[in-house]
């Protein structure tokens, strides 16, 4: 078999697939460091039962699907508070509950959601935390 | 035969049981989840939390003119505005929630030229009327805004793609679109409410989230002449009634038959 113009051709290949795979040859063999979400805001460091409104591994799969559940319910059905699995009553509400104990949104939220590259548009609306707003606000 | 006739029997019989065993299964199951409500997890309302089943709110309009020859009166807008995060922009693109106007813009058909000379300035305190037959909640194309069960009409901002039919269906003009990123126009933020994103319409809720917590809404509480009242029109002994029933009212725009629950006494 012949290819015609083989030598440019070849050429023009191998500086394509080179510059495609340019990601992989320059962070090659580097692993980013896994997010590490932080948990020490003072609101939770004076709690008694470090506890959310449901259990961890819950929480990290699915506090999507419980934002979801709790805006469906504090909007549609005027259910404003959510009683959680051990008997505890917290507002169903970002901003009233969420950001009330995980008040440091960069170290918390951001640094999962920038791992995966992912901007979720609640904070388009529900404000964080003063100081974190002031922030935002000024970039 | 016999053997047919006993079968019927016994099989009616178990019928008649199981019927009469309903009410209490259905009962004992019922407790069941109102166990698990009590236990969680549960969503449910703050005790405290007002109930009606056709919020209504009555301008005082001379009260609130006596309060403004004092000086001009903004309590109830400024009131409402700051605490739930309404932008000041400062043209056409304006957003309002409560705001005030003159005769002829809050009653267009029913002002005429000779009507009282003090009245025609007002102010009238305009806002979304509630209405019973809500134009906006027909138009919308996704359900984002709806009727309450207690006549609020509500938005979830969630749900708005920004079509602006609603604000086409309205007559009162009581819808805003965020043309802008409502952001830029705050200077201060409440943090226990969320702001709105550019591209969706908003609009007064009669402070649901406050009668969630049996609080009456905000302009209601900071009307220092206490123009403003509020009450559920379902309840022969309310207020709104009491006042709605002794004196003449007038409501907007009658003819386009949505039922506004915004009354106003001149």
């Amino acid at each position: 078999m012949k290819i015609y113009d083989a030598k440019p051709i070849l050429i023009g290949l191998v500086i394509f697939i080179g510059f495609v795979s340019l990601p992989f040859w320059l962070n090659g063999g580097k692993a980013s460091p896994p997010p590490d979400p932080k948990l020490d805001t003072p609101a939770i460091q004076i709690l008694e039962k470090k506890e959310c409104v449901a259990s961890k591994d819950y929480m990290r799969k699915s506090h999507m699907v419980v934002l979801n559940d709790w805006r469906t319910q504090a909007v549609r059905n005027a259910k404003r508070y959510y009683v959680t699995a051990g008997g505890t009553t917290y507002p169903a509400s970002l901003q009233r509950a969420c950001m009330r104990c995980h008040s440091n949104k960069a170290q918390f939220c951001d640094t999962c959601h920038n791992y995966i590259g992912l901007a979720p548009y609640c904070w388009d609306c529900h404000l964080p935390p003063k100081q974190e707003t002031a922030q935002a606000t000024k970039k | 035969m016999d053997e047919k006739r006993r079968d019927f029997l016994k099989i009616t019989g178990a019928c008649v049981l199981g019927v009469s065993l309903l009410p209490v299964l259905k009962a004992s199951a019922a407790k069941q989840v109102a166990e698990k409500a009590e236990k969680g997890p549960a969503y449910k309302t703050n005790p405290k939390a007002l109930h009606g089943k056709r919020w209504a709110m009555v301008v005082d309009v001379k009260r609130c003119q006596e309060q403004n020859k004092k000086g001009e009166c903004r309590k109830c807008i400024e009131a409402c505005h700051s605490l739930h995060n309404v932008p000041t922009i400062p043209n056409e693109k304006e957003i309002k929630w409560i705001w005030k106007d003159n005769f002829e813009h809050a009653f267009p058909g029913t002002a005429h030229e000779y009507v009282p000379e003090e009245l025609k300035e007002g102010p009238f305190i305009l806002l979304c009327n509630h209405c019973s037959n809500p134009a906006c909640v027909r138009v919308c194309p996704t359900k984002a805004t709806f009727q309450r069960a207690d006549g609020i009409v509500m938005m979830d901002h969630h749900r708005c793609i920004g079509c602006r039919y609603c604000m086409a269906g309205c007559p009162f003009g009581a819808r805003s679109f965020n043309w802008y990123d409502p952001k830029r126009y705050l200077s201060q933020f409440n943090y226990d409410y969320p702001i709105r994103r550019r591209g969706v319409v908003e609009k007064c809720t009669f402070c649901d989230e406050r009668l969630a917590e049996g609080l009456l809404p905000a302009c209601v509480e900071a009307c220092p002449a206490k123009a403003l009242i509020f009450g559920d029109l379902d309840d022969p002994s309310s207020e709104v009634r009491r006042i709605l029933s002794k004196r003449l009212s007038l409501r907007r725009k009658l003819e386009v038959g949505t039922q506004p629950n915004v009354y106003y006494l001149v």
